[in-house]
């Protein structure tokens, strides 16, 4: 490391944590009985597949396939299946991610199971990156890998490759020789950041690996592929242009929304899922201290449905001053609703959206909005959001969300939440 | 001479373990002095937190609710709350969470010279030692640091 093969020797250097098949391997370290049988979790309302272990993978199921269509593929494997338990994978998330920010504190938290690390300066890298894999492995039982690269761009690659040819899963990409020879056999297709139209695009083009991508002209994928496909190119050359983000921005958009267990054409009930989503969304912007102006509402029927009977329903506003109020945020999204909502339609899934958000510090008041009325709902939701932290989801709510049941999720094969219910404590017999 | 010039007393925020609430601490009740400080200062008073007592990392800790009697010579009884840290590496006696053959146990974790034995503490003669041996699919899952028993 660091010879002159090295593309810049002094300069950056990133390594990519990735957890190894993340849900699955969360329903793992609280079930020994799933050690090397396959796993399957499923998206809401147990619809596709969303996370397989290694031996789902080798049973050749693919990612995003509806469940019922491999039922049987599930039954001659005993395959076992679980329902998405994002309480659970956000806890062991938090765990990993707290792990790596001690080992090193310049961390960005790319996704639940993703994140970037700077390794900038390290003597070591494989000593370091294999410490780390070690002590997360022991500690939460969640396997990762790690891929350590000049740029994040490499570092994805050389991530791929720890995770699918590495013994130990960990890979230090740094050699100019041995990054050319990578590129040459890896699939653009699988860049990060190309996508499905930006890969048929480049493949008609005759280009099919990263290497033939980086062979080409800068202005050319410039004009095709915008600033970010110049980027990425520029990266894969050693370039450093996206540097580790410790301060991810607030999100722009928040939206919730849900497919219905069964489908709905009641109104009533449709509100009421429609004030759900809002809450969601109105807790999330408080827990980020963001305040949001803009608000749409979605109402979809089945698209596989009846021919004819396919509706698509979709209305926004801007309202009058930026809001993280749970009540304000559920009557203008009830208000779009009654004004989408159109009778005989079999619904078959609804959503909030909000948008145009910003810091809750930055909100300037409303002249008509009474201020004193503003700071005792916030008093009051600031209460109600520790209630629901510390006891549960909805254990205090409004009236609005209805205390029926009958748009909610099927999660049939829900594990418990095991790290973060009292009453769901992983139980061990002795 | 110590002389005070006015007292105050500060108030800190500190943040909860487990949520992102605001808790009210009193740490700093010396006052302000102009002439020698209070050699008590350096002696704040901070509640104290159970939680950070029996949670020494985070991270790497689970709770697990106890079940059965194999354990009560060791002091865990049906229903008691394990603390279990999974960042540790067991030592010869430590009570161990272990997956043997694909199920979770509690119990007494013996290593004599790499022969391993998990062992239960009882009057009862129904649990024999369990003999680690190369046919058993055997792991270690966590250490068990703490027991929390309700005497009620």
């Amino acid at each position: 490391m660091g010879s002159s093969n090295s593309y810049h020797t002094q300069s950056q250097m990133i390594a990519l944590a990735d957890c190894n098949n993340f849900y699955a391997s969360c329903e793992r370290v609280f079930n020994p009985k799933l050690k090397n049988k396959p796993v399957i979790v499923l998206s809401n309302n147990d619809g596709c597949i969303i996370a397989r272990s290694n031996e789902a993978k080798a049973l050749r199921i693919k990612m995003g396939e509806p469940a019922f269509k491999i039922k049987n593929i599930i039954e001659q494997n005993n395959i076992y299946v679980f329902s998405t338990n994002f309480a659970l994978y956000g806890d062991m998330s938090n765990r990993v991610m707290s792990i790596l920010g001690d080992i090193v504190p310049s961390l960005e938290i790319y996704s639940i199971d993703e994140a970037f690390m700077d390794f900038t300066g390290i003597s070591n890298y494989l000593e370091l990156a294999s410490r780390i894999k070690e002590r997360v492995t022991k500690s939460t039982g969640i396997p990762i890998s790690i891929g350590v690269a000049k740029t994040k761009t490499l570092a994805k690659i050389a991530n791929h490759i720890a995770k699918k040819y590495s013994t130990n899963n960990v890979f230090v990409m740094t050699k100019n020789k041995e990054i050319l020879k990578i590129l040459k056999k890896f699939p653009v297709s699988k860049l990060w950041g190309v996508g499905n139209s930006h890969s048929r695009m480049l493949n008609s083009y005759g280009v099919k690996t990263a290497y033939d991508f980086i062979t080409l002209d800068e202005s050319w994928v410039q004009k095709k592929m915008t600033i970010m496909g110049l980027k990425m190119l520029r990266e894969l050359k050693g370039d450093t242009c996206f540097s580790i983000d410790l301060y991810p921005q607030r999100k722009k958009s928040i939206c919730t929304s849900r497919t219905f267990a069964t489908d709905i054409n009641d109104i009533a009930l449709l509100e009421e899922s429609i004030a759900n989503h809002a809450t969601r969304c109105a807790e999330k912007l408080r827990k980020e201290k963001s305040c949001a102006k803009y608000i749409g509402v979605i109402l979809n029927t089945n698209p596989f449905g009846k021919l004819g009977n396919y509706y698509n329903g979709f209305k926004s506003i801007m309202l009058e001053t930026s809001t993280n109020d749970s009540i304000e945020i559920i009557k203008a999204s009830n208000k779009l609703l009654k004004s989408i909502y159109k009778k005989g339609y079999n619904y078959k899934r609804s959503g909030v959206i909000l948008g145009d958000i910003i810091p809750e510090n930055q909100v300037q008041l409303n002249l008509f909005n009474n201020s004193k009325n503003y700071s005792r709902r916030k008093a009051l939701f600031k209460r109600v959001d520790f209630i629901n932290q510390t006891m549960g989801q909805d254990k205090v709510k409004l009236l609005a969300q209805g205390i029926s049941k009958r748009w909610k999720l099927k999660q049939e094969n829900l594990s418990p939440c095991y790290t973060t219910r009292w009453n769901e404590l992983l139980k061990v017999y002795c | 001479m110590n002389v005070k010039t006015k007292k105050e007393k500060l108030i800190f925020y500190s943040i909860d373990n487990n949520n992102d609430n605001l808790k009210k601490i009193h740490i700093y009740e010396g006052g302000i002095s102009a002439g020698f400080p209070s050699p008590a200062e350096d002696y704040l008073d901070i509640d104290l937190n159970l939680h950070k007592y029996l949670v020494k990392h985070p991270a790497s800790t689970f709770f697990i609710i106890a079940k059965g009697h194999s354990m009560e010579k060791a002091g865990i009884g049906d229903e008691d709350l394990l603390v279990v840290d999974k960042s540790l590496e067991p030592k010869n006696n430590d009570i161990v969470i272990a997956a043997v053959n694909g199920e979770f146990t509690v119990k007494r974790y013996l290593n004599n010279n790499g022969k391993i034995f998990l062992k239960a503490e009882t009057e009862l003669n129904d649990y024999p030692d369990i003999n680690i041996t190369e046919s058993i699919d055997f792991e270690i899952w966590g250490v068990v640091t703490h027991t929390i028993h309700n005497h009620r």
